[in-house]
C-alpha cells in the first residue's frame, strides 16, 4: 500500500471515526533545508512587523544569508549522510523525495539564491536619494508611480526590505518543486514560488510602470499555465486514481490493478493519460520558458528589477527543470514513446527559436532572455536522453548555467546612465575601452553562454549533447550545434561591440559596486572557469546524484 | 614527493596572476614578489633534485596526475606531469637562471614605470616554460609551447611605444606560428597513429615501430623539426631572433638565449625514439643544425650591435645542439649538456651586455664602446669568463660540451661524418673569431665614446651578483659534468646512450678544436686588436654586407614568401568574397530576416501571448495523441 492511498481512504472515511486519524509521520531532519528557509521567511515577516525601519535592512540581510547558508549546510549534511545514494527515500508520507537529484538541485538553488541575496542587497549603484543609500527596489511598492505618495516615500528614505522574506518564500517553494513526489505537492510548490516572484517583478525602483506591466503579464500568463497544469493533474488522477508519482507510474506500466469503484468509468483510459500528461508537461514547460510557452520571458526579464531577473532566470530554471526531470523519469517513463517525439519538437523549436529571435534584439536584458530560451532548448536535449547520463548532464548544465546567468545580470546592473541601468545594446559600444575589467568579465560570461571551451558553458553543452547523442538523438544534436552556432553570433556581437567599437560620447558609466555585487560577480566568474577547466569532478558528482528514488 | 611538481609551476603562475591583476597597489613591491616566487620555484626544484638523487637511476622518474579534462572515448586530455632526469635538468636550469635574471631585472628595470607588468610577464614565462618541460604528454606540452610563445611576444614588445619593438614582437609571433602549425599537425598525427598523447606509450610504440610505418614517422618527425626550427630560430625559420633583441636585455638573456629558444632541442630529444625510427628526418635535423651553426656564426661576425652579435651566436650554438640531437643516441646527452653550459655562459654574456648598455646610456653599437675594462671591472671579468667558455677555451664549460659535439659529428661516420664534423669545426673557428671581436671592441682598444656625454660605471649589486654566479657556472659546470661522464650517465635512462668513435680518435679531434680556436682568436686580434676600430663601419666585402643584413634572410622572405603569399591571399580573398561570403552572408541575411519576422510575434499583448499558449497546448496534445495513433 502506498502512503497516499492510505491518506485517501482515511480521508473518505474520516467522517465516521474521527478519533482514528493518525498524526502524519514527518521526517523533520530530512526536509530540514526547506524548513529552515520557510522558518527564516516567517521570521523575516515578523522583523518587518516589529523591528524599527532603520534596523531592518541589516537584520533581513543577515537572516537571509544565515538561513540560506544553514540550509545549504543541511543539504550537504544529508548528502554526506548517504541520502543522495543509498539511503534515498520518500519523506513526509511520500510527498517529498530525498534523493540525489533533489539534493543536488536544492544545493544549487540555495547557492544561487545566496549569491542572489548579495545582488538584492546592493545599495551603492543608485545615487543616494536624500542622503540615504537606496537599492534596486521601489521605496514603497503600493505607491502609484510618479505620485505624491511615492515622492514622500522616497524622501523619507523608505526601502522595501520585504524583498528578503519574499525571496525566501520563493526559494522555499523552489526547494520543494524538484523534490515533489506527488502532483498536488508539485502544484502547491509551483504556486508557493510563483506568487512571490510575481510580486518581486513589480518592485523596480526605476521604470516602475514597465516593471508593474511585466509583473501583471507574468501573473496572468502564470495563472493561465497553472490552470493547464491543474487540469492535467485532474486528468491524470482520473486515469490513475492517485496523484503519487509512483502510483501513476505503476498504472502506466501495468494497467489498473485495483479499480476504485468511483473511478471505474475513467481509470486506465489512455486518452486521459495522454492529454493529462501533455497538459502537465505544458505547465512545466511554461516555467522553463520553452517555445511556444516562452512569450512571457523577454517581457518579464526586461521589466523586472535586474537582481530579480538574475535570480529568476537562474533559480527558477533549476527548480523547473528538476520537476520536469522527475515527472518524465519517474511518472512517465512507461509512455516514453509517446512523449519523446513531442518533446523532440519542443526542444528543436526552443533551441532554434531562442537563438534566431535573439539576433535582432537591441536590449541586453531581452537578449539574455532569448538566450535563456535557447539554453532551455539545449537542456531539453539532455532531458530527452532518458538515461542516467541524461540526468547527470542536465544537473551539471543547470548548475553551470545558473551561475553564468546570475553573474551576467549582476554585470548588467553596473552599467548605468542618468536613467538607471543602460540596457540598450547600442550604449554598450566601447565599454571595453572605458572599463576593461567589467567588459572582460562580461565577455567571460558571454563566452560561457556561447559554449566556448575552458568555460563551464562548453562542458555543460558537451555533456548534454553527448548524452543526447548516445541515446540515439543524433539529429537533435546536429540541430543543437547549429543553434549554438547561430547563438554564438549574437554573443560574439556583444563582445565585438564592447571591445572593437568606439565609445560614444554620451555613453553609460560603470558604477563601482559594494563588495556584495563584487562577490556575486566574482563567484560567477570563478564557478564558470572552474567548471570549465576541471569539469570532471563536478560531472562525477552530478553522476553520483543521477538516480531518482521511486 | 610527486605532489611537489605542481608547486613548481604554481609558484610563478600565482606570481603572474598577482602581478598582472593586482593593480597599482603592487607597484612598489611587485618586483620582489615576482623574484621571490621564482626563487621559491627554484627551492622546490632543489628539493626534488636532492630527492631524485637519493633513488636509483631507473627509479627516478616521478609522475603526478592532476585531472583529466573531459575524457571522450580514447581522447584523454590529461593535466599530468612527468619529472624525469631530462625534465629535472631543464627545471633546474629554468628556475635557477630564471631566478638570477629576476634578481638582475630588479636593478635593470628599476626606473621603468611598467616594472610590475614586466615581472608579471617574466613569471608567466617561467610557468609556461616549466609546463612545457614537465608535461607528460604532447597536448600539455603544446599548451606550454604556446604559453612561452605568448610570453616571448609580450616581452619582446614590452617597450611597445617603439615601433621597432612592436614590429619585432609581431614578427617573432608570426614566424613562430609557422612552427606551431607543424607541432599541432604532428600532435594530431601522433594521436591518430598511436591513439594517445602521453609520452610513455607514444615513444615506446615509436621505438618498436610496429603500428606505424616509417613514412608516417618521418612525416611526424619532420613536422616536429619544423616546430623546433620555429621556436629555436633554426634555418629556415631563424629570421625572428635578431629582431627579438628589441626586448629588454634580461629577456634576451632568459628567453632568447638560455631557455625558451632551447625548447626545440628539448622537443627533439624528448621525441628521440620517433627520430631514431626515421633516418631521413634525422638527416634533415643534422643538415638544419649544421647550416644554422654556420649561418648564425657568419651573421655574428658582421654585427656591430652587441646584442645582435650575441643573438647570431645564440643561433649558432643552438645549431650545435640541434646537430647533436640529430645524431641520435650518440648525441642527445651532449646536446643537453651543451644546452646547460650554454645556458650559463650565454645568459652571463647577455647580462654583461646589459650591464655595459646600462653604463653607456643604452648604446648598443660596439663601435662606440672601447676600453671599458677599467670602468667596469666586474662586468669585464664575468663577461671575459663567459667569452672564454663560449669559444671553448680548454678547461672551461664550453670546451667540454662543444668538443663532445664535434667528436660526435665526426663519429657519425662516412662522408656525412666528415662534412658535419668539418662544419662543426669551422663553426668553432668562427665562434672564436666573432666572440674575440666582441670582446676587443667592447673592453679593449681606445675609448670611442665621448667622455662628456657618457659616464661608464659599474652596475649595482643586484645586477653584478647574478653575473658573478653565472660566471662560476660558465667556468666550472662543464668540468663538473664531465667528471666520470656524470652528466651523460645521469641522462642515460631517458635519452639512451651510445659511444661514438671519431675516425681520427678523440685526442686528435680535441687538438684540432684547440688549433682552430687559436686561429680564430688570432684572426680577430689581427683585425680588431692590432689596429684601431673605425667608429663608422667600413663598407666591407660583399659577404660582410650580406651578413650585416642577416645574409639577406629578410629579403629572401620578402621576395619568396611575402610577395608570393600576398598573391595567394589576394586570390583567396577574392574567392572568399564571392563564394564563401555569398553563402555565409546569405545565411546570415536569411536568419536576420527570419528573426525579424518571428520577432513580431512578440507584440507585447498578453492576450496574444495567451492565445499562442493555447495554440501550443493544442498542438502538444494533438501530437501526443497522434503519436499513439501512429
Amino acid at each position: 500500500m502506498n502512503p497516499v492511498t492510505d491518506v485517501h481512504t482515511l480521508w473518505t472515511t474520516a467522517a465516521e471515526v474521527p478519533g482514528r486519524i493518525p498524526a502524519p509521520h514527518i521526517e523533520y531532519a530530512q526536509i530540514s533545508p526547506t524548513l529552515i528557509v520557510f522558518g527564516a521567511a516567517i521570521v523575516g515577516v515578523l522583523i518587518e512587523a516589529f523591528l524599527p525601519r532603520r534596523n531592518r535592512y541589516t537584520a533581513q540581510l543577515l537572516l537571509s544569508v544565515v538561513a540560506l547558508a544553514a540550509a545549504f549546510a543541511a543539504v550537504i549534511g544529508l548528502a554526506a549522510g548517504g541520502f543522495a545514494t543509498t539511503k534515498a527515500h520518500l519523506a513526509a508520507m511520500g510527498a517529498l523525495a530525498v534523493d540525489g537529484p533533489a539534493l543536488f538541485l536544492q544545493g544549487t538553488i540555495l547557492l544561487v539564491s545566496l549569491v542572489a541575496v548579495f545582488t538584492f542587497a546592493e545599495r551603492r549603484l543608485d545615487p543616494a536619494a536624500h542622503g540615504k543609500r537606496v537599492d534596486s527596489f521601489a521605496a514603497q511598492a503600493a505607491a502609484v508611480p510618479g505620485g505624491a505618495a511615492e515622492q514622500a516615500a522616497v524622501k523619507a528614505g523608505f526601502a522595501t526590505t520585504e524583498v528578503f522574506p519574499i525571496l525566501l518564500f520563493a526559494v522555499g517553494g523552489m526547494l520543494i518543486f524538484p523534490a515533489a513526489n506527488d502532483l498536488l505537492t508539485l502544484f502547491v510548490a509551483l504556486e508557493v514560488f510563483s506568487l512571490p516572484l510575481y510580486i518581486l517583478c513589480a518592485l523596480a525602483r526605476r521604470k516602475r510602470l514597465l516593471s508593474q506591466e511585466a509583473a501583471l503579464k507574468y501573473f496572468l500568463l502564470g495563472a493561465f499555465s497553472s490552470a493547464f497544469l491543474l487540469f492535467g493533474i485532474a486528468l491524470l488522477y482520473g486515469y490513475a486514481g492517485t496523484v503519487t508519482y509512483a502510483g501513476i507510474a505503476e498504472v502506466v506500466a501495468d494497467g489498473a490493478k485495483q479499480i476504485d469503484p468511483a473511478l471505474a468509468g475513467t481509470m486506465g483510459n489512455d486518452a486521459l493519460l495522454l492529454i493529462g500528461g501533455a497538459l502537465a508537461l505544458m505547465g512545466l514547460l511554461f516555467k522553463v520558458g520553452a517555445v511556444p510557452f516562452h512569450m512571457w520571458t523577454p517581457d518579464v526579464y526586461q521589466g523586472a528589477p535586474t537582481p530579480v531577473t538574475g535570480f529568476m532566470a537562474a533559480a527558477t530554471k533549476v527548480a523547473a527543470f528538476g520537476a520536469l526531470l522527475r515527472l518524465l523519469y519517474v511518472v512517465l517513463p512507461g509512455m516514453r514513446w509517446d512523449w519523446r517525439p513531442v518533446m523532440w519538437g519542443v526542444a528543436i523549436v526552443t533551441m532554434l527559436g531562442g537563438a534566431i529571435v535573439a539576433i535582432t534584439q537591441s536590449d541586453i536584458k531581452r537578449l539574455l532572455a532569448y538566450s535563456s530560451i535557447a539554453h532551455a532548448g539545449f537542456i531539453l536535449a539532455g532531458v530527452l536522453a532518458t538515461t542516467r547520463d541524461g540526468i547527470s548532464s542536465v544537473l551539471f548544465y543547470l548548475a553551470a548555467y545558473s551561475f553564468v546567468t546570475l553573474g551576467a545580470f549582476a554585470v548588467v546592473t553596473l552599467v548605468r546612465d542618468a536613467g538607471g541601468e543602460a540596457t540598450q545594446l547600442s550604449k554598450w559600444a566601447g565599454l571595453g575601452r572605458r572599463s576593461p575589467l567589467v567588459a572582460a568579465v562580461f565577455a567571460v560570461f558571454l563566452l560561457a553562454f556561447a559554449g566556448i571551451p575552458l568555460t563551464s558553458g562548453f562542458a555543460g553543452k558537451f555533456a548534454v549533447f553527448k548524452a543526447a547523442a548516445q541515446s540515439g538523438a543524433g539529429w537533435l544534436v546536429v540541430i543543437g550545434v547549429l543553434s549554438s552556432a547561430i547563438a554564438a553570433f549574437f554573443y560574439i556581437r556583444v563582445i565585438v561591440l564592447m571591445f572593437f567599437h568606439e565609445p560614444k560620447a554620451d555613453g553609460p558609466t560603470v558604477a563601482v559596486p559594494s563588495p556584495l555585487t563584487t562577490t556575486a560577480i566574482a563567484i560567477g566568474v570563478v564557478v564558470t572557469l572552474v567548471l570549465g577547466l576541471a569539469p570532471q569532478y563536478f560531472l562525477d558528482l552530478a553522476g553520483q546524484a543521477g538516480t531518482f528514488v521511486r | 614527493m610527486e605532489n611537489l611538481i605542481a608547486l613548481l609551476i604554481a609558484a610563478p603562475l600565482v606570481g603572474a596572476a598577482l602581478l598582472l591583476c593586482g593593480g597599482k597597489r603592487l607597484d612598489r613591491t611587485g618586483h620582489w614578489i615576482g623574484t621571490l616566487l621564482a626563487v621559491a620555484s627554484f627551492a622546490v626544484a632543489a628539493v626534488l633534485f636532492t630527492d631524485m638523487l637519493g633513488r636509483t637511476a631507473d627509479d627516478r622518474a616521478l609522475h603526478q596526475h592532476l585531472f583529466t579534462w573531459i575524457p571522450v572515448g580514447g581522447f584523454h586530455a590529461d593535466l599530468a606531469f612527468q619529472l624525469d632526469q631530462l625534465s629535472m635538468t631543464f627545471v633546474l636550469l629554468i628556475t635557477g637562471v630564471g631566478s638570477l635574471i629576476h634578481l638582475y631585472s630588479v636593478g635593470y628595470m628599476a626606473h621603468d614605470e611598467r616594472r610590475r607588468r614586466f615581472f608579471g610577464y617574466l613569471n608567466l614565462f617561467l610557468a609556461a616554460m616549466l609546463l612545457l618541460v614537465l608535461a607528460d604528454n604532447y597536448l600539455l606540452l603544446y599548451v606550454g609551447w604556446e604559453g612561452v610563445g605568448l610570453a616571448s611576444y609580450l616581452l619582446i614588445g614590452f617597450w611597445q611605444h617603439k615601433p621597432s619593438a612592436a614590429t619585432a614582437a609581431k614578427k617573432a609571433f608570426l614566424v613562430n606560428r609557422v612552427g606551431d602549425v607543424g607541432l599541432s599537425i604532428a600532435i594530431m598525427l601522433l594521436f591518430t597513429t598511436f591513439g594517445t598523447f602521453a609520452f610513455g606509450p607514444v615513444l615506446d610504440a615509436a621505438g618498436t615501430a610496429t603500428s606505424a610505418g616509417e613514412g608516417k614517422l618521418t612525416a611526424i618527425a619532420l613536422l616536429l623539426l619544423l616546430a623546433a626550427c620555429g621556436k629555436s630560430a633554426q634555418v629556415p625559420l631563424q629570421s625572428w631572433l635578431g629582431d627579438a633583441m628589441e626586448g629588454p636585455t634580461p629577456v634576451s638573456a632568459l628567453i632568447h638565449a638560455a631557455t625558451m629558444v632551447t625548447a626545440g632541442v628539448y622537443l627533439i630529444t624528448r621525441s628521440g625514439t620517433v627520430f631514431d625510427a626515421a633516418p631521413a628526418a634525422q638527416t634533415a635535423v643534422v643538415v638544419v643544425g649544421a647550416v644554422t651553426l654556420l649561418f648564425g656564426a657568419i651573421v655574428g661576425c658582421a654585427k656591430d650591435d652587441i646584442k645582435k652579435a650575441l643573438a647570431g651566436s645564440t643561433m649558432s650554438q643552438i645549431g650545435y645542439m640541434i646537430l647533436a640531437a640529430g645524431l641520435g643516441p650518440i648525441g642527445y646527452a651532449f646536446a643537453i649538456m651543451h644546452l646547460v653550459t650554454h645556458g650559463f655562459f650565454k645568459a652571463g654574456l647577455f647580462l654583461g651586455a646589459g650591464s655595459v648598455m646600462h653604463g653607456m646610456n643604452d648604446e648598443v653599437d660596439m663601435r662606440r664602446y672601447g676600453g671599458l675594462r677599467k670602468h667596469m671591472p666586474v662586468t669585464f671579468v664575468t663577461f671575459g669568463l663567459g667569452y672564454l667558455a663560449i669559444i671553448g677555451f680548454p678547461g672551461l664549460s664550453g670546451f667540454f660540451s662543444k668538443d663532445k659535439i664535434i667528436e660526435a659529428a665526426f663519429a657519425k661516420g662516412g662522408t656525412e661524418g666528415w662534412i658535419l664534423g668539418g662544419a662543426a669545426l669551422l663553426g668553432a673557428a668562427i665562434t672564436a673569431f666573432y666572440m674575440t671581436r666582441v670582446m676587443l671592441m667592447t673592453f679593449f682598444g681606445e675609448k670611442r665614446w665621448d667622455p662628456d656625454e657618457v659616464h661608464p660605471h659599474e652596475s649595482p649589486k643586484t645586477m653584478t651578483i647574478p653575473m658573478i654566479i653565472l660566471a662560476f657556472g660558465s667556468v666550472f659546470a662543464g668540468g663538473l659534468f664531465s667528471v666520470n661522464e656524470a652528466f651523460v650517465h645521469w641522462l642515460e635512462p631517458v635519452t639512451s646512450l651510445a659511444h661514438g668513435h671519431p675516425p681520427l680518435g678523440a685526442t686528435a679531434t680535441t687538438a684540432a678544436t684547440v688549433v682552430v680556436l687559436l686561429l680564430g682568436v688570432a684572426a680577430a686580434w689581427l683585425m680588431y686588436g692590432r689596429k684601431p676600430v673605425p667608429v663608422t663601419a667600413p663598407r666591407g666585402s660583399v659577404l660582410t654586407r650580406a651578413a650585416r643584413r642577416d645574409l639577406l634572410q629578410d629579403d629572401f622572405n620578402h621576395v619568396v614568401l611575402v610577395r608570393g603569399g600576398t598573391h595567394l591571399t589576394d586570390t583567396l580573398v577574392r574567392l572568399d568574397h564571392t563564394l564563401v561570403d555569398g553563402a555565409v552572408t546569405g545565411t546570415a541575411v536569411a536568419m536576420g530576416g527570419l528573426s525579424g519576422c518571428l520577432r513580431r510575434l512578440q507584440n507585447g499583448f498578453v492576450r496574444s501571448y495567451a492565445a499562442q499558449m493555447v495554440g501550443g497546448a493544442a498542438v502538444l496534445v494533438a501530437v501526443t495523441l497522434l503519436m499513439r495513433g501512429v
